[in-house]
């Protein structure tokens, strides 16, 4: 399969079930809720080594946060609902109740499972917090130095997927580096999803275990890796004129949103200077959710 | 959706006692069976059916039509359903009711909403003395729900609330908030005399400048987060008239009240 002269690797990505939590910051101005946001989804790139994942869904505008204000949406992801709620209490306490005019409200007020955020907070009032309560939802008041910072007492919590991903094989890291970027651009329009890497973008791909390291669990995916095309005991999958790969990874709250995106990054990435499309997995052994890239762009073959 | 209408016939020469009137509980009923319900005229037991006609199929929607001024307790206890009082209602109108909206198209009398625990009681006219208030013995008023008064109300509103809203467009009379636990009174005019005594927590939102108590101490002036939330929710979401001022302006904070628990709130509409 082709799709704007490039190829389109007969394969799937295998993504992981998880937990996610969607928080939403409103600040006086966009730049600040930006601020916080920034600050929260950082350092969150992998489950791997930072116990979550999480990135910037949306920017949002005033008629669609609880008070009114410009705000942005966060997802936040870890492989079960205490995870996510431990996670939100360290980033929320750390990342959005220091920054100012900042409040933090609950993204997925309509989930069931719930876990305890400015139900936990509070105590950094010290006695001095006090709560309100309308239709069923409680708010945090925690006095600060620079007024008052208002937190939603609970946050939902919901089946998510993770790990959803593309592989752009390009002819030399120029290449690759226009094409995810594009991908990315497309990519971050759909609600529903979050890129957790840096800009949206991965270049150090990995495989699970070492071949040489027994203590490390993931490592460089030598498969990929250009510069070791050729190298005995290297079982390379890069094609010829591959000379740069970069991955998108895509976390999302339900399967569509990741096909939405998973689709929209291909046709944005599939444009000169790029060989093939590809995707990560692990044979189809690790993860249950399996985006299968021919599947998504059916319509194109029509 | 089919509505069951009750047309008073004639005003009834002394107050009529129907808290019979509440859709949950006629939903469940027979016309006939409607027509059968006791209510009490005076000291006199009488039947609902000796004052109203009664028109459609029972259903959870019930309006009430007619010179409905002397009818107390209509909706007094109703945990759902939409009541609609298309005219002024008798004392006690929503008391103690736990769920649904009821409407009272004019003004209420004295005790609407009196300790009610949940749903929506809305007054488009005004409202009397003890809204949403505490009876004689009560350690509290209302403790959940949300009363919306279009115009203005008596002395007494919203005391000893434990939980809830109340929104008042117009100004409240003498003794608003006193000995509230929590909850949250907004004003859109001016409170009375001797406003939040006994305060011990919750919120007293006045949209005019207050004669405070001198237990109440002034904290700084500033917009709190939280208000935003009330004011977008009440005006999108119920419709009531909530003055573009509120959502601009800025609130000086008074806290009390320092003869009891002080950690209550009362905030003052200023410009900013």
């Amino acid at each position: 399969m082709e799709l704007n002269g490039v190829r389109i690797r007969d394969t799937f990505a295998e993504a992981f079930g998880m937990r996610a939590g969607r928080a939403i910051i409103t600040a006086r101005s966009h730049d600040w809720a930006l601020e916080a946001a920034r600050a929260m989804t950082g350092f969150a790139t992998s489950v791997i080594g930072c116990k979550v994942e999480a990135g910037i869904e949306a920017m949002l505008e005033g008629d669609e946060t609880p008070d009114g204000r410009p705000g942005v949406s966060v997802l936040l992801f870890a492989f079960d609902a205490e995870k996510v709620g431990e996670r939100l209490v360290e980033r929320v306490g750390q990342a959005v109740l220091t920054c100012p005019t900042t409040a933090c409200f609950d993204g997925l007020p309509d989930s069931p499972e719930r876990v305890s955020v400015g139900g936990r907070l509070r105590h950094f009032g010290d006695r001095y917090q006090s709560s309100k309560l309308l239709e069923g939802r409680r708010y945090w008041r925690i006095p600060v130095m620079e007024g008052e910072f208002l937190v939603e007492e609970s946050f939902g919590v919901q089946k998510a997927i993770g790990g959803g991903n593309i592989l752009i094989l390009a002819e030399d890291a120029d290449a690759a580096l226009g094409a995810a970027e594009a991908a990315v651009a497309a990519m971050r329009r759909i609600r529903g999803v979050v890129l957790p890497f840096p800009g949206g973008v991965v270049r150090s791909g990995s495989k699970v275990g070492a071949k040489h390291y027994k203590e490390m669990i993931a490592s460089t995916n030598d498969a990929y890796c250009p510069t070791l095309r050729g190298r005995k005991g290297v079982e390379s999958e890069l094609p010829e004129g591959v000379g740069s790969v970069l991955e998108i990874v895509v976390n999302g709250l339900d399967r569509g949103a990741i096909e939405s995106a998973l689709r929209e990054g291909i046709r944005a990435a599939c444009r000169p200077g790029v060989v093939e499309i590809s995707a990560g997995n692990y044979g189809g052994r690790l993860g249950k959710h399996h985006f299968r890239l021919h599947d998504l762009l059916a319509e194109e073959m029509r | 959706m089919s509505i069951l209408e009750l047309i008073l016939r004639d005003r009834p020469a002394v107050p009529l006692e129907a808290p019979c009137i509440r859709p949950d509980t006629l939903a469940r009923l027979t016309v006939r069976e409607i027509a059968a319900l006791t209510v009490w005229h005076g000291n006199e037991e009488a039947r609902l059916g000796d004052f109203f006609e009664i028109r459609g199929d029972p259903s959870t929607e019930v309006r009430v039509v007619g010179e409905t001024a002397r009818i107390k307790h209509l909706g007094a206890g109703m945990a759902g359903g939409r009541l609609v009082i298309a005219g002024d209602a008798g004392m006690h109108v929503g008391a103690g009711m736990s769920g649904g909206h009821l409407v009272v198209e004019g003004s209420a009398a004295e005790w609407a909403g009196a300790e009610m625990s949940g749903g929506v009681l809305e007054i488009r006219g005004h409202a009397g003395h003890h809204l949403a208030g505490a009876y004689a013995g009560s350690r509290r008023g209302m403790t959940g729900g949300i009363v919306l008064v279009h115009g203005a109300a008596g002395d007494f509103a919203g005391e000893r609330m434990r939980r809830g809203v109340i929104a008042v467009a117009g100004s409240v009379g003498a003794y608003a908030g006193m000995d509230i636990l929590a909850g949250t009174l907004l004003v859109s005019g001016s409170l009375g005399r001797r406003a939040g005594a006994g305060l011990r927590r919750g919120t007293i939102v006045a949209g005019a400048a207050a004669d405070l108590l001198p237990t109440f101490r002034y904290a700084c002036t500033y917009h709190p987060g939280f208000l935003e939330i009330y004011l977008r929710r009440l005006r999108h979401g119920y419709g009531f008239p909530m003055e573009d001022r509120f959502f601009s302006g800025a609130y000086r904070r008074f806290i009390g009240d320092h003869n009891e628990l002080g950690r209550g709130e009362i905030l003052v509409w200023t410009p900013r």
